[in-house]
């Protein structure tokens, strides 16, 4: 039987994390990524200071990029007023719970540690899951596309991408698996 | 000491008006079918069945409608599955 890899349950049901130094560092560095992908703008000089208190930010906007869209989707579908009045009251807490949780997990990896704590689960599956979701929108995975990707040659520069990808689905898969009841 | 206060008579509430509100999450190629299932039963706390039943509507049919009620109780579930990387959208219920 080969060892643990992923995400495992210890003898005392702890969640161990079983994961070589290189892999530490890829979710370091991913980790690091999506804090500068997705944290909010500072705020301008010009910004109201009452609004900006309370989360409002005048001027968001469904984002052109359309990793950080999916990252940030519109609330309303057929309704693009309501749509922007939903965005400018809550993207900006969005992004910095998002931020938050790869600014966890990065401090974890930076700690070394074995054990994931229980209340640090949520925050590494939302990093594992947001970093997905952009990876996937930067390779425009579908439904059909996932066989091709995993055949695509060495030297083609979406190789790269699919394979973190493919690994990141395994990782959040081997946790939540361990989540399930 | 306070008095004891008037009878006030309470309006009828009619089930259809209080909870006019639904969200809906969408089906994408990315999310997997264990992390949605785990979405539905740790947020909603519904049981591995219903959470599973709505996961695969998501997959097969395209979208489920996961939760209802008021608008403000809708914003919230929009954006806590928002922030676990769910596509969801609210509307009014028609």
């Amino acid at each position: 039987m080969g060892r643990p890899y992923g995400f495992s349950r210890g003898r005392k049901g702890e969640l161990r994390i079983n994961l070589e130094p290189s892999e530490r560092e890829l979710l370091l560095s991913l980790a690091q990524q999506m804090i500068e992908f997705v944290q909010p703008d500072p705020v301008s000089a010009d910004a109201d200071p009452l609004a900006t208190m309370v989360g409002i930010d005048a001027t968001a906007q469904t984002p052109d990029d359309p990793a950080l869209a999916r990252l940030l989707p519109d609330a309303f579908r057929d309704d693009a007023e309501a749509a922007g009045e939903f965005r400018r009251f809550t993207e900006r807490d969005l992004r910095a719970a998002k931020a938050q949780h790869s600014t966890l997990v990065a401090a974890d990896i930076e700690a070394g540690l074995d054990v994931l704590p229980d209340d640090h689960v949520a925050s590494w599956l939302g990093f594992l899951n947001d970093t997905r979701l952009a990876l996937g929108s930067r390779l425009e995975i579908t439904e059909d596309s996932q066989d091709r990707l995993a055949t695509l040659p060495d030297d083609d520069p979406r190789s790269g991408a699919f394979h973190i990808y493919d690994w990141l689905t395994y990782l959040q898969d081997s946790l939540v698996q361990l989540l399930l009841p | 000491m306070s008095v004891a206060p008037a009878e006030v008579e309470r309006p009828q509430v009619d089930e259809a008006t209080e909870r006019p509100w639904i969200t809906i999450v969408w089906n994408d190629p990315v999310n997997l079918m264990s992390y949605v299932t785990y979405v539905f039963m740790t947020y909603f706390h519904y049981d591995r069945a219903k959470a599973e039943t709505l996961m695969l509507d998501v997959h097969e049919k395209g979208r489920a409608v996961v939760s209802n009620g008021s608008r403000e109780e809708m914003e919230r579930d929009v954006t806590a599955m928002h922030s676990y990387g769910l596509w969801a959208t609210m509307q009014k219920d028609d």
